[in-house]
């Protein structure tokens, strides 16, 4: 690491439309063959940054300071400079790799175009070189597949096609902004794996962009930690996580619900990132700092900057502090024993949903999307089940026929003994003052023209029951419980923050006193340390209303906090149902075991000491899933006989769980 | 929404339709105060004057005052327009509602008739109507409403089947919420931005329809002043008084344009981002 570093910067600003102060004097240094990640909610001015490094900022960002690349200074070179640049020694990686690719080109000629602009590459070579590029990102069938178009890709496939065209003209620097955000956990996996790769092949440094402390722990070598566009923290990966120097780096990495970790309540971090419009004065954190909230030292003075150049440093008034502020209060969950010869609240048997496809001249049906294919759940009350799968895997569109928003084509749901399926409109619209809905995107889950009083109160409302709850006081009673102030009440929802308009959803999911709640991934959307305080948030309320839970998520480690019991599943069949601790320690259908090996473990001491699983492929087509087990095409232990049946959900011997798989049944 | 109408009249060229447009308004509700001499008045002694100090738009074969004939015929043009608005849009938002909200087979019927009547050129099915019910301001008003049905469905239709997708609609379906209390409560709340604007590029279209019906001569029936007669009989003198045709038809476009314009604004103003959104930055899925 003697060598010059390949970017360089130096008291970055950036403001926009002159008030909007998005990064605030950040400085650091990338050198060859290594890792920089840098880690920040929204907010923190972390893609802006990235933006800055390859010129690609809107013309109305104001950039001071200085972007050493390549002897190119970025901040003040012309668009012809920028253009040679980029490509050459800067390659970007971008978060969704369906936008990032032209929908109209083929991908070989895509992943080829910038080199043949900057003139390094012949036209009639393009298509061998193509070839070869796809073939270094692990593409199968690279000569068939460099003339497909990109709808013909998978999500992984595309993000893979967008790592081969950034790194085609061999930069010195890749730049990728939350990579693998938009990818299910095992494709995320693979996609890791090649940029890794074909970083150690070329020699190329990257900066990683992400807020999943997970994926940095695994890939970093030295982090740096980003608020309210400072870096107020940074240093290499085992040093950052083994002994944080900033008390918001210590609060982050114990908000994080762990896959491997106890079940300690989560420590959460008070109130809302800020906004880069309106930040607070003194240190950016305070506000929420255990450290430094009571000191007027922080209040009044922002602490120096890590200085430029040092590898290690923290920028805080007392660095020394961020440790022992923050020990961990082991309240777990003060676990309201689930008795188990109490009736099901909800029972799901053999549940089926399928959708027509349509298509051809006169709209004809031709063929089914079978979302879910013979679910069975059971749910009793106080209990939380969690319902884990990638995207595409039929858990959403079960929560929904389970309540009663998409008609399902065979199966029965049964709450508290009452068959949902024959129930006219009207008693199905009674039924669901008893079970509710969490949606996952609070910025689409509330209507926003009305209050956020309007909107809790609307069930009641809807129902009726307004002034029989209590009206006003009910609904202020109500706010107080997911922790809003009641002085919010007559704000509309474009007045709150993500974690805020959660809390509202909860709020009106809780108005009618339900039994069960239905959440569909309620914390995906939000930042770490919002997710952190949702989940708490939903603990307590459980405790305390006795409530039901059907948690669906693909975030393992969120599930592994929340549940009692977890329910996996695969191309609409559940493959495995156990309690939590069995699941976790030793999961036994390969499936299961794939998906936890691939979830990246916020501790960079683990990296490299847990076997990996990388599977193979995707996940396959709805609409056209293989013979037997859905899983064989993919599956290691797959035998002859996978191919032929579809195996049954049986039970495990001396355990209260049940496992679709015979081969895990005999190596258990 | 009082946000709304400040970023509208940000906008030069909507403050100028709409100060043309409130000038016509005005000038039309006002007219028997603005003006001492009848529209229906003749003067045969002074036909077909040119522009002057006491006739600024001149007058007609008949010695009535050009100027006012054209704030009278601003009466009829925006009357019917107003009353065609109304009846398109009280018929085509209720079938954009049920067919996009339900869907199915529903929504099947209720666009395959919208078709039909899309199909129909607009002023051969007003012409036909007139023919059959006879010619008054009433049937060409009911004429050009019905043709205007169309457009308010399928504009409707389109914002409902979008926001069908949303989870707050989803969400007062999971509350036990009627389709009935969730369609007028939720969903038609949130649609009326773009059937504002349709309503406002109608009333430009409606005002066109119902001059060039009158144009025909199968309009509005004279004496009653409205601008496409002005228009049909002006063009019989374009060489012994030009202006007759041509001031009427100049004030005519302006309306249409002005209009149009307005609606255009209206569309931007409403689909653009509230100011004062934060930088991009990355956050989660």
């Amino acid at each position: 690491m003697t060598d010059a570093p390949v970017v360089s910067v130096r008291g970055l600003d950036i403001t926009f439309a002159g008030r909007i102060h998005a990064v605030r004097g950040v400085d650091f240094d990338v050198f060859a063959g290594e890792v920089l990640g840098i880690v920040g909610e929204s907010g923190s001015g972390k893609s802006v940054t990235a933006l800055a490094l390859s010129g690609l900022l809107p013309p109305v960002a104001r950039v001071t300071g200085s972007v050493r690349l390549g002897g190119i200074e970025v901040t003040s070179a012309d668009a012809e400079t920028l253009r040679q640049m980029r490509g050459r020694d800067v390659g970007m990686i971008f978060q969704d790799p369906a936008t990032t690719l032209n929908p109209l080109l083929p991908v070989g000629r895509q992943i080829t175009e910038g080199q043949i602009a900057h003139g390094t590459l012949r036209a009639g070579d393009a298509e061998a070189r193509a070839v070869a590029l796809l073939r270094e990102v692990d593409i199968p069938d690279p000569e068939g597949r460099v003339r497909q178009y990109p709808h013909q890709f998978s999500g992984g496939m595309r993000q893979r096609a967008v790592i081969a065209m950034a790194m085609a003209g061999r930069p010195r620097l890749i730049i990728a902004d939350e990579p693998t955000t938009a990818l299910d956990v095992t494709v995320q996996a693979q996609v890791l794996a090649v940029l890794a790769r074909r970083r150690e092949e070329t020699g190329a440094a990257v900066i990683l962009i992400t807020h999943d402390l997970g994926v940095v722990a695994e890939t970093a070598h030295r982090v740096a930690v980003m608020y309210g566009g400072r870096i107020v923290e940074t240093g290499p990966v085992e040093e950052i996580f083994r002994r944080p120097r900033h008390p918001y780096t210590a609060a982050l990495l114990r908000s994080l619900p762990r896959i491997d970790g106890e079940d300690a309540r989560l420590i959460q971090i008070e109130g809302q990132p800020p906004t880069p419009g309106a930040l607070p004065a003194g240190c950016v954190f305070h506000p929420r700092c255990p450290v430094g909230r009571a000191r007027a030292q922080c209040r009044e003075t922002e602490p120096p900057p890590v200085p430029p150049g040092a590898l290690v440093g923290a920028a805080c008034h007392f660095p020394d502090e961020a440790g022992d502020a923050l020990a961990p209060t082991v309240a777990a969950k003060a676990a309201a024993p689930v008795a188990s010869a109490a009736p099901p609240l909800l029972e799901v048997s053999n549940l089926h949903v399928a959708f027509p496809i349509r298509g051809g001249l006169l709209r004809r049906q031709i063929g089914t999307v079978r979302a879910v294919a013979g679910v069975n759940l059971t749910l009793r009350p106080g209990e939380t089940l969690g319902l884990v799968g990638e995207s595409g895997c039929g858990k959403t569109t079960t929560g929904r026929a389970i309540m009663g928003l998409i008609r399902p084509s065979a199966g029965s749901v049964r709450f508290d003994g009452q068959e949902i399926g024959g129930l006219r409109p009207k008693e199905m619209r009674r039924l669901r003052r008893h079970m509710q809905y969490i949606f996952q995107d609070p910025y689409s889950s509330l209507n926003p023209l009305l209050t956020a009083g309007q909107i809790v109160a609307e069930p009641l409302r809807i129902h009726g029951v307004f002034e029989t709850m209590g009206g006003d006081a009910y609904v202020r009673g109500l706010f107080d419980r997911v922790g809003l102030s009641a002085g919010m009440i007559a704000r509309t929802p474009r007045d709150f923050s993500g974690g805020q308009r959660q809390r509202i959803g909860i709020a009106r999911a809780l108005a009618l006193q339900p039994r069960l709640l239905i959440l569909d991934e309620p914390v995906a959307a939000l930042d770490v340390s919002i997710q952190a305080q949702i989940v708490t948030l939903l603990q307590d309320l459980q405790r305390d209303l006795g409530l039901a839970y059907l948690f669906i998520a693909h975030d393992l480690a969120v599930v592994r906090h929340i549940s009692d019991r977890v329910a996996v599943m695969y191309l609409g069949r559940i493959v495995e149902t156990r309690q939590k601790g069995a699941l976790y320690r030793q999961p036994l259908h390969p499936y299961t075991q794939s998906l936890l090996s691939a979830v990246p473990v916020p501790d960079p001491a683990a990296r490299g000491g847990r076997g990996r699983i990388v599977l193979e492929g995707d996940p396959p087509n709805p609409a056209r899933p293989p013979s037997g087990c859905a899983f064989h095409p993919r599956c290691r232990q797959a035998v002859a006989a996978c191919s032929a049946e579809a195996p049954a959900l049986l039970a495990i011997a001396g355990e209260a769980g049940m496992v679709a798989c015979p081969l895990a049944e005999a190596g258990a | 929404m009082s946000g709304v109408v400040w970023r509208l009249l940000g906008r030069r060229e909507a403050l100028l339709s709409l100060l043309y447009f409130i000038a016509i308004v005005g000038a039309a509700v006002f007219a028997r105060l603005l003006f001492s001499i009848d529209p229906l008045e003749q003067d045969l002694g002074n036909t077909l004057d040119p522009p002057s100090w006491k006739h600024w738009f001149g007058t007609d074969e008949l010695g009535r005052d050009l100027m006012v004939r054209t704030v009278y015929g601003a009466r009829t043009s925006l009357l019917t327009a107003a009353g065609a608005v109304l009846i398109a849009a009280s018929v085509g938002v209720p079938i954009g509602l049920v067919a996009g909200f339900f869907g199915g087979w529903r929504d099947g019927l209720l666009m395959r008739v919208v078709d039909v009547l899309l199909a129909l050129p607009g002023i051969l099915f007003a012409m036909a109507l007139i023919a059959v019910l006879g010619r008054s301001q009433m049937t060409a008003l009911v004429a050009v409403g019905i043709t205007g049905i169309p457009s308010f469905a399928r504009v409707t239709r389109a914002q409902v089947l979008s926001l069908r997708q949303r989870d707050f609609v989803l969400a007062v379906e999971a509350l036990g919420g009627s389709a009935t209390y969730n369609i007028f409560r939720t969903v038609l709340p949130n649609a009326w931005s773009p059937i504002l604007v349709q309503m406002v590029i109608l009333a430009s279209v409606a005002i066109l329809l119902e001059a060039a019906l009158s144009f025909l001569g199968v309009g509005i029936p004279p004496p009653t002043p409205s601008w496409g007669d002005m228009l049909r009989t002006g063009k019989g003198f374009l060489h012994e008084a030009p202006y007759y045709a041509v001031l009427p038809g100049i004030v005519l476009t302006c309306t249409i344009l002005a209009l149009d314009t307005l609606g255009r604004a209206l569309a931007a103003v409403l689909e653009a981002p509230e100011p004062g959104m934060a930088p991009p930055d990355g956050e989660g899925p």
